[in-house]
């Protein structure tokens, strides 16, 4: 997020895209309510009537997959008619020509079209963020799960640039990161393309660094692969061996059938987890690890704060802290590592390595933590980025986007999409939630389908359904209910039996390899 | 601002009430209707205090600090009334300590223990429990209800679930969720909010049931291991178990709120599920090993297919889930001992 939690209070208007905030980031979601009822303005853009409909003054019911149209459409009205900032246009960003003969290829008309929202409405919307300042746009999944997912992202950064909605409080955009840590395994560099604190592994001057940091001779200095690219390697022998710490991908990837064909084939799996889950199934080696409570160390959330995490508890049996694994399994490798413990990682290495997070040491977050950049241990920390409209690059760069459609739409033999997402009761596959009571409030999956759809079909809610793609088929209870337009079956990926991914499409973004979950193409029938 | 609370010159900052300088200034008043979160309600009156030159008692909770405020909070006239509401709200539910979860941190305990109330003065038809505990992780006792109104301003006006609200009439009045249903067929969504906020022991977590008494437990501050929002919990602890968690109420981001999963969603960790020791697969079995044997096997393999057919074909996926230093770690031993870039996580879904 380029801004804060905490200046949701103070928010004028939200504009809320591919977001379902009150079940996959509940607390959030409270605050954007309080500001909604001091007078904040709410635009939820969701081909779902999700639970923040109820709270907005506008609902775009956009089409799956169709949001650069409707973005480019926005734009275009507010280019047309002038209403953008022209000032923070001029002065602050690069390459507004460019955008803007592309958004120009996007009358309201085409917009509309394509995305399903009326051009009255793309035109009402433009208008009220013209006249609203600032705003904050926040996406989740809904931007990202495409294979336009880069692009999609880059569409709602040109739409703040636009409106000069940056670098200011209550402003920017703002994803809001699914798992507690990922903003944090990201900015440790659990990335094939850089170290700790976003540093690129193909510069010379980066690897002399980290090199001299880490006693080593030499680093690699081609970027890695990524998961995917990855786990299609265990089939064609490009990768021998593959390493997985605490995912549960037979479950959580698209395309279930494939994925476990590409764990089966791996000449050498080592997993590492808390639980036996539908991964380790596969693995050669399991390593069982310390758990939540069971250490110390830090999270990093998606305001990019640095929190503490305390150990509560020894782990059970002979599980152990996953630093120590690897610190063990380094040993035996030929390299004797310093620091041990979570504090020494963080204070003697990551701190010092990372130049965002130089500032933050244990003793400076005992209770709330800091949010980087914090270059100095004076910093007090940065809440929101690109103040003044100053950007990492100098000015916040325009880039030109085209909408493309998702890789698979509904034709006559699977009439239906298939979107995904979370539901409030549930986390990913339950390997946690399904063993704290969570069941008792949510016990199978469901294919969420419209009252139409039902009535049409003959389907009556709790009724047995058979949803089937080109991957695979799925029997589950039918939830008829308002969220969900004609045309769509909505489901979440919380459980093996009936579990999404069994459906999904593995086509990916071919920039960020982040799978189109969020759109394919299947049939509904009566099981 | 200056003012003086028996006695004793008090700092009061702009805005405060008369409760809020003396909690600051450690002073206790018994209160029970408000809270930081939900503001002045100014319902309960056990909160009254003598102010000079105003006439009679105020309730300082809902009373804004004014220079030079001269305010008695423990003459004879004052604990009488503090002790005839607290007598008056003892004689009206069923407030057993003896087993109550809240014992301990209950603010009408507390308000009783002050005035010295060991039992109500006043007799009253004796209050059959009433029980609601059709929800998954919420225990709801009417009985022990003091009307306060905390949690109802909490679920409506704090986390905007707008479920709970008071209902029925007159001496029957009673919290109620949605219109009169009982809480697990409401539209509820168990955050906790209310419990976090109930002074009493009506709204109590279900899975600290008899788990310890409140002194025997202690707070540790952590992180919610679930989405990405960071919010700040207190674990209570008892040895190795935690028995509640609750919002810290002046942390960021959360100050104090959390959701079903957060408040309700920790117990995992003690489950018998739990892998306990490293395992090996043998002819399609999984064998139990020990971390030497274990670690040597997985050193030695990556060796050999290091020196066979060089780094890259070698591939890791790090943990979303897991702490910082843990993937600051895997992603060392990937680049630095293995000599490969390729380590990833589910970064971008």
């Amino acid at each position: 997020m380029t801004n804060s939690f905490g200046e949701f209070a103070n928010a004028k208007l939200f504009l809320c895209i591919g977001t379902n905030m009150t079940e996959a980031h509940p607390v959030a979601s409270t605050f954007l309510k309080n500001a909604v009822r001091k007078g904040a303005k709410l635009i939820v853009v969701d081909p779902r009537k999700q639970p923040l409909v109820d709270f907005a003054d506008i609902h775009c019911q956009i089409k799956v997959g169709s949001d650069i149209a409707f973005l480019n459409g926005l734009m275009n009205v507010l280019i047309t008619e002038n209403l953008y900032d022209k000032d923070f246009v001029e002065n602050k960003c690069d390459n507004f020509d460019a955008f803007k003969a592309k958004v120009l290829e996007y009358p309201v008309e085409r917009a509309a079209e394509i995305s399903g929202v009326s051009a009255e409405q793309i035109r009402e919307v433009a208008r009220l963020l013209a006249t609203v300042k600032p705003a904050m746009l926040c996406y989740t999944l809904g931007i990202t799960e495409h294979t336009t997912g880069k692009d999609n992202v880059m569409s709602t950064a040109n739409l703040q640039l636009l409106l000069g909605n940056m670098g200011m409080p209550s402003a920017g955009v703002n994803p809001l990161r699914g798992q507690n840590n990922v903003q944090g395994a990201c900015d440790m560099g659990a990335l094939p393309n850089v170290f700790p604190g976003y540093q690129k592994v193909i510069d010379a001057p980066m690897r002399d660094k980290f090199s001299k940091a880490w006693n080593v001779d030499k680093l690699p200095d081609q970027n890695g692969l990524m998961m995917p690219q990855m786990m299609e390697g265990l089939v064609d022998k490009k990768i021998r061996a593959l390493y997985i710490f605490g995912e549960n991908l037979a479950n959580t990837e698209p395309d279930i059938r494939k994925v476990e064909h590409e764990l089966a084939s791996a000449e050498f799996l080592v997993c590492q987890d808390i639980f036996p889950t539908e991964t380790t199934r596969f693995a050669h080696v399991v390593f069982p690890a310390a758990a939540w409570s069971e250490d110390d160390g830090t999270f990093s959330s998606s305001e990019r704060r640095v929190n503490r995490v305390r150990k509560v508890k020894t782990p059970p049996g002979d599980a152990k802290p996953n630093w120590w694994i690897f610190k063990e399994l380094a040993k035996r490798m030929g390299h004797d590592w310093a620091s041990n413990g979570a504090q020494e990682i963080w204070d003697n290495e990551v701190s010092v390595l990372a130049p965002a997070l130089g500032g933050i040491k244990y003793s400076r977050i005992e209770k709330d933590g800091l949010q980087w950049p914090c270059p100095t241990l004076e910093h007090p920390g940065t809440e929101f980025l690109h103040r003044d409209g100053i950007f990492t690059h100098g000015k916040g760069i325009f880039n030109p986007v085209d909408w493309a459609p998702p890789a698979e739409v509904p034709d006559k033999e699977y009439p239906f999409v298939l979107s995904t997402g979370r539901r409030l009761y549930h986390y990913h596959t339950r390997t946690q939630t399904g063993r704290a009571g969570m069941n008792q409030l949510l016990s199978e999956e469901t294919a969420d389908i419209s009252q139409a759809d039902a009535q049409k079909l003959g389907i009556k809610h709790g009724e047995y359904v058979k949803v089937r793609s080109r991957r695979g088929e799925v029997k589950v209870k039918a939830k008829v209910t308002e969220q969900v337009p004609p045309g769509m079956v909505w489901m979440a990926f919380h459980f093996r039996d009936g579990c999404a991914n069994w459906l999904t499409n593995a086509v990916y973004d071919p920039v960020t390899f982040t799978a189109e979950y969020k759109a394919c193409a299947v049939a509904l029938e009566r099981a | 601002m200056r003012i003086t609370i028996n006695g004793m010159a008090c700092e009061a900052g702009e805005g405060q009430t008369v409760l809020q300088a003396a909690r600051a200034n450690g002073i206790y008043i018994p209160s029970l209707c408000y809270h930081d979160k939900t503001g002045v309600a100014g319902k309960c009156r056990v909160c009254v205090a003598e102010v000079k030159d105003m006439r009679g008692l105020q309730a300082t909770c809902a009373l804004p600090a004014r220079e030079g405020m001269e305010v008695v909070t423990n003459s004879e006239t004052v604990l009488q009334a503090q002790r005839m509401v607290v007598d008056l709200l003892l004689s009206t539910g069923k407030h057993d300590c003896i087993a109550c979860e809240q014992n301990g941190m209950c603010e009408l305990q507390d308000a009783a223990y002050y005035l010295h109330i060991e039992r109500p003065g006043l007799q009253y038809a004796d209050v059959e429990p009433d029980i609601d505990s059709s929800s998954a992780f919420v225990y709801v006792d009417r009985s022990k209800c003091v009307s306060c109104g905390r949690c109802v301003a909490g679920c409506n006006d704090v986390v905007v679930n707008e479920v709970l609200d008071f209902g029925r009439r007159g001496h029957g009045t009673s919290i109620v969720f949605n219109a009169d249903q009982a809480m697990g067929e409401s539209t509820c969504v168990q955050c906790g909010e209310c419990v976090q906020l109930c002074p009493v022991g009506a709204l109590t977590e279900k899975k600290s049931m008899g788990k310890a008494r409140s002194w025997e437990t202690h707070k540790v501050r952590t992180t919610c291991p679930y989405c990405g929002v960071g919010c700040q919990l207190d674990l209570h602890v008892k040895g190795e178990q935690i028995v509640r968690v609750t919002g810290v109420e002046d942390g960021s981001p959360n100050k104090g709120r959390l959701c079903v999963k957060g408040r309700f969603g920790y117990d995992f960790i003690y489950s018998g599920d739990r892998l306990t020791t490293p395992l090996i697969k043998e002819n399609g079995e999984f064998r139990e090993a020990s971390w030497d044997e274990a670690l040597d096997l997985v050193a030695g393999k990556f060796k050999q297919i290091i020196a066979e057919s060089g780094p890259d074909t070698i591939g890791g996926v790090s943990c979303a889930r897991s702490i910082n230093e843990d993937s600051y770690q895997m992603q060392k031993l990937f680049r630095a001992v293995i000599g490969t870039n390729n380590i990833d996580h589910c970064a971008r879904t």
